[in-house]
């Protein structure tokens, strides 16, 4: 089933949240994984993971590379499911 | 009186069946309370294990720790850090420099859930499913990296593995770290989250467990002749040791010394203790030598006392031998009859429960002992606690673990 991105944002931050202990509303579209949210490689994975399981899609590890905001995660998603 | 060389006690944290931290633990424990409870789980249909009850852990992590922290450690890390915490805040957090800050916090087992839960996960949903933290939480080491982490321990992270030992070996380690020159100050203790229907089912197979399902709290009986087997418990118990000197020098104030170290191990059976006591005569003897104590300095003893038939009795068998008629005014407390049996964590619990007995000159009761056993060889602190003798007193905590580990670790007053 595909979601909007506007559903998107929202699990993504849900889930980033869940992970970090921050805001859901500080996970917004232009914020970076690393510099930004302070998120390091272990958490990536855990939060693709969740991700992954989320939203019915498969991120590969050589994809997660390019995922530098969280914009970018919800554009990736979203053609996934497309 | 304290010497330069001394390491003293000055921070006590825990999360128990019998309470959230150190002085509701202590509390109930004085009040004769029994942490065992029926659990609220379908375990023993389902699986078909004999025993439906355990000391449980009367606070929840869930109520203490944030949620991302829940999500990284495993349990017996979650019940690590919140003993540590408050152990640390009890000693007013010294300002110590990381370099000198050492963390030895054991587990008997490890990540039991976490190593579990990603088995099923793997098997059901296969390989991708499995989070990357899977093995940072399961690893036995985890709960003193977490609690490192923490603190900022950087003078070393240790966690030694002796079964039911672990905890007491762990505080003997921290302060060997103390006395060795590496450390100034050690965070040190023990935990164990085992409340799972597979290390249940293992221990009930080993037959070592009780079966009393008809009354959890009268099922740990050490020294009561209906006796049938240890309750499994589960929580942490954590100690802030210092050099005398440099808690003097921060003004901190001191529960107790930690003057004696005893090792030793049987050699004799995986899991039945050497009848003979000798491994358990040798411990207890090297922790007097290393405190310069002899038996007749010592008032209490608080015994590993499972409330299984055969490890009860030789360990009063062993004190008898040892003390001779020195045995005659130790007051025994077996508080495995208000906890349970706390597997890692029981030798640090044991050491708090040791070291407040010392500073408070009062000895907890056993409780459930209906009918002593007439092969106790020693004074039994049976229902209400008893009073311990003013001047300078030693106590002894006895751990002992399956492998054949043996850890006595001698408590003096300050």
């Amino acid at each position: 089933m595909a979601n909007t991105e506007q559903e998107i944002l929202t699990g993504l931050a849900e889930i980033v949240a869940e992970e970090t202990g921050l805001d859901t509303a500080d996970v917004a579209l232009e914020k970076s994984f690393t510099d930004d949210l302070d998120i390091d490689s272990l958490s990536m994975m855990t939060i693709v993971t969740h991700a992954e399981d989320k939203f019915g899609v498969r991120i590969p590890d050589e994809e997660v590379k390019n995922l530098a905001t969280v914009g970018d995660a919800v554009s990736y998603i979203k053609t996934a499911q497309d | 009186m304290t010497s330069a060389r001394d390491v003293v006690v000055t921070g006590l944290g825990a999360t128990t069946p019998l309470g959230g931290d150190v002085p509701s633990t202590w509390e109930a424990a004085l009040a004769g309370k029994s942490g065992a409870r029926t659990m609220d789980n379908d375990w023993a249909e389902r699986y078909e294990i004999p025993v439906n009850f355990a000391a449980t852990i009367k606070v929840k992590p869930e109520e203490v720790l944030k949620r991302p922290e829940l999500k990284r450690m495993d349990p017996s890390a979650q019940y690590a850090v919140i003993a540590a915490r408050e152990a640390w805040r009890d000693a007013g957090e010294p300002e110590v420099d990381g370099e000198r800050l050492g963390s030895v916090v054991s587990s008997g087992i490890g990540g039991v859930w976490t190593l579990l839960d990603g088995w099923d996960t793997l098997r059901e949903r296969g390989a991708r499913r499995l989070l990357p933290m899977t093995v940072p939480m399961l690893m036995p080491n985890s709960p003193t990296a977490f609690v490192s982490l923490d603190l900022g321990a950087r003078a070393g992270a240790h966690a030694l593995v002796s079964a039911c030992a672990s905890g007491a070996e762990a505080i003997g380690y921290g302060v060997e770290m103390i006395r060795t020159g590496r450390a100034d100050v050690v965070v040190a203790g023990g935990t164990e989250a085992t409340i799972h229907p597979m290390p249940i089912a293992a221990f009930a197979a080993s037959r070592t467990l009780s079966l009393r399902n008809d009354d959890p709290e009268g099922a740990s009986r050490p020294y009561d002749v209906d006796r049938d087997g240890f309750v499994i418990g589960e929580g942490a118990a954590v100690v802030v040791l210092e050099s005398a000197e440099y808690a003097a020098a921060r003004g901190a104030r001191v529960y107790a010394k930690v003057s004696g170290v005893g090792l030793s191990s049987d050699a004799y059976h995986i899991t039945s203790p050497d009848p003979d006591g000798t491994g358990q005569v040798a411990a207890m003897r090297a922790a007097m030598e290393d405190a310069r104590v002899t038996a007749a300095d010592v008032v209490h003893v608080n015994a590993h006392a499972t409330s299984t038939k055969v490890g009860d009795l030789t360990e009063t068998a062993s004190i008898r031998r040892l003390f001779g008629s020195d045995a005659d005014h130790v007051q025994l407390s077996a508080t495995k009859s208000m906890t349970g049996h706390l597997l890692g964590g029981a030798g640090a619990i044991e050491t708090m429960f040791t070291v407040k007995a010392v500073a408070e000159r009062l000895a907890p009761p056993t409780i459930n002992v209906a009918n002593p056993d007439p092969e106790l060889q020693v004074p039994l602190v049976r229902d209400e606690p008893a009073k311990l003798p003013g001047g300078d007193i030693a106590a002894i905590n006895n751990s002992f673990g399956f492998g054949g580990h043996n850890v006595a670790l001698l408590i003096q007053n300050a």
